[in-house]
């Protein structure tokens, strides 16, 4: 907000230095009716100033938007398949590639208006089914220089993303049918009334639109990350492990699709959080730099971890690492300082390779390409970190009725701030737990949601889609 | 003739096939092949997860020589692959009745 107000008046000083001449001008001709003109001028000029600055945030949201969509696609489609097994390859790519299609549609006829129509506390109206009145103008509660539908493509992204991360806990042995089932339902059950309470107007969590436990979370910590992976533990836990799992070796086939996927992954998250800024000034150079500052703390953590540990850091580690440190900085990209936002990732990389290397092993459970370990347990890492950093030198969010800025973190005092980021943890836990659980046994009951075991052993590629990745004869 | 069988460590190709073709074998077939012998195999770590690979990666080489040939032959492979440790390799040799050239059906050693 105040980035925005801050340009629109450098903008305008200029323009009201160019106003004072034909004004002095009129008033040597006619001392009659020259208010009305300069009125006419002046309101002219603001308004070509505001067309201006929402040029420039749309162009710097279009092109997020865009590079959201590259996060599933081919992002996490290549960084998830490397870590499969040949057989498989196809299949998992087509677990994030079919959310690009299904969400889409389902957005746009009924889940965008769950998530963002003013509702309840808990979720959205239907006043916006079909994208009924979602045009080209804005809606200044969301973002006042943006067309609506900017916004809404934008948030579509984040729709798109969330559940093909949660196909990660159950890769290599989910019928696919039951998995387009499944994530419609979740889409609606579980994240439209997140991206509600965190997002939506009158939202439950809503820190800046005034909800009963503001919770910082600036570019869905909570809403994808946690949502996502606690649903995918979920997932692991109810489908059981793979077949032949921990026994058989299922080595990643490919690491090196899966550092072009995580390559990928990094770059489309500065679209994601410097573009949550839903606008092209400060506030989204900070969160780009404090994305890029919280990958590479948390890469060179999780390497180092494993450099000790095993004696060499591996590419996977690194760039699981990477992954890691992306999603903790997600809820707190826009309210930390940088040097924050490295001690952010380093504790990020650190704390996600014990999840996945000892937690998941203690309790033996088959989060096959770590969907929990990596964004249930660095999203709410994140989430609980940012209430910890967060600084209202670089997002004054908090307000007392004067306008005089309260502290945001803890580190400036607000302790209290902890303990908004664990409700807002605590909820996002416990709608994805019960959702995804009932879903999954309606589902289950319905379709059945895996394959048979002489499918699971051909391979999904075979048995689910009729063709092969890697074809070596022709 | 005799067919050579030889598997090999893949970094030793280059100068085995050099070796082949000074001793005067001209034909030859690489296969890229997986296995072990008496050199166990190596760990690898996924996220943690230790994986013994006991396959590893050789090349397996394939080519049928004349009776006088087959001497220098062997040795040309040998001392170009030796790297004097565990896991360089093993020659295998099989008596071949016929060799046909399919282009004009000639047999014997001047098919090959």
């Amino acid at each position: 907000m105040s980035a925005s107000s801050l340009s629109r008046r450098l903008l305008l000083l200029p323009c009201a230095a160019l106003c004072c001449l034909p004004f002095a001008h009129a008033l040597a001709q006619t001392t009659a009716a020259p208010a009305a003109i300069t009125e006419a001028r002046i309101a002219k000029l603001e308004a070509a100033a505001a067309a201006a600055q929402s040029g420039a945030d749309n162009t710097w949201m279009l092109v997020s938007a865009a590079l959201v969509l590259m996060m599933t696609g081919p992002g996490l489609a290549l960084f998830y398949s490397g870590l499969v097994r040949r057989k498989n390859v196809l299949a998992t790519m087509m677990q994030s590639f079919s959310m690009m299609a299904i969400i889409t549609v389902l957005w746009a006829l009924v889940s965008y208006s769950l998530a963002f129509d003013s509702g309840s506390a808990f979720i959205g109206g239907l006043h916006h089914v079909f994208l009924r009145g979602v045009g080209l103008s804005p809606d200044p509660d969301y973002a006042a220089t943006l067309p609506l539908q900017t916004y809404m493509i934008y948030q579509l992204m984040f729709a798109i993303i969330t559940p093909a991360l949660i196909t990660g806990a159950f890769a290599e042995r989910m019928k696919f049918s039951a998995m387009c089932v499944f994530m419609v339902l979740w889409s609606l059950v579980v994240y439209s009334p997140m991206a509600h309470m965190v997002w939506g107007k009158g939202g439950l969590l809503n820190a800046s639109l005034g909800g009963r436990f503001p919770t910082l979370d600036f570019a869905g910590g909570t809403v994808v990350h946690v949502t996502s992976g606690v649903s995918a533990l979920v997932c692991a836990l109810y489908l059981g492990k793979r077949v032949g799992y921990p026994r058989e070796p299922m080595m990643p086939h490919s690491v090196v699709l899966s550092l072009v996927g995580a390559c990928m992954l990094w770059v489309g998250w500065f679209g994601f959080n410097a573009g949550s800024a839903l606008s092209s000034g400060p506030l989204a150079t900070s969160a780009f730099v404090n994305t890029h500052f919280g990958a590479a703390a948390a890469a060179i953590a999780w390497g180092a971890a494993e450099w000790i540990r095993n004696g060499k850091p591996s590419a996977l580690g690194a760039i699981s690492g990477a992954v890691a440190g992306l999603v903790a900085i997600t809820p707190a990209a826009g309210y930390v300082q940088p040097m924050g936002a490295l001690a952010i990732g380093l504790i990020a990389g650190f704390f996600c390779y014990a999840m996945v290397v000892f937690v998941k092993n203690l309790f033996g459970y088959d989060d096959s390409l770590d969907a929990f370990g990596v964004h249930g347990a660095g999203g709410t890492l994140g989430a609980i970190l940012t209430g910890i950093f967060a600084s209202s030198a670089i997002n004054p969010i908090f307000k007392d009725a004067k306008g005089a800025v309260l502290p945001s973190g803890a580190i400036e005092g607000n302790w209290h701030q902890v303990g908004n980021q664990a409700v807002g943890v605590a909820i996002a836990w416990a709608l994805s737990i019960v959702g995804t659980l009932v879903l999954l046994k309606l589902v289950d009951l319905v379709i059945g949601l895996r394959v048979s075991a002489d499918d699971e052993a051909e391979g999904l590629d075979i048995s689910q889609h009729g063709e092969e990745g890697y074809d070596f004869a022709s | 003739m005799y067919k050579i069988e030889a598997i090999l460590q893949p970094s030793r190709l280059d100068a085995v096939k050099d070796a082949l073709l000074e001793a005067g074998i001209e034909g030859m077939t690489i296969l890229e092949a997986r296995g072990h012998g008496r050199q166990k195999g190596h760990t690898e770590f996924y996220r943690g997860r230790e994986y013994t690979v006991d396959l590893l990666p050789k090349i397996k080489l394939e080519t049928v020589v004349q009776d006088e040939l087959v001497e220098k032959a062997v040795s040309a492979i040998s001392n170009a692959a030796r790297t004097g440790k565990i896991g360089d390799g093993k020659i295998f040799l099989t008596k071949v009745d016929e060799a046909i050239r399919i282009r004009n059906d000639e047999r014997g050693p001047t098919a090959l």
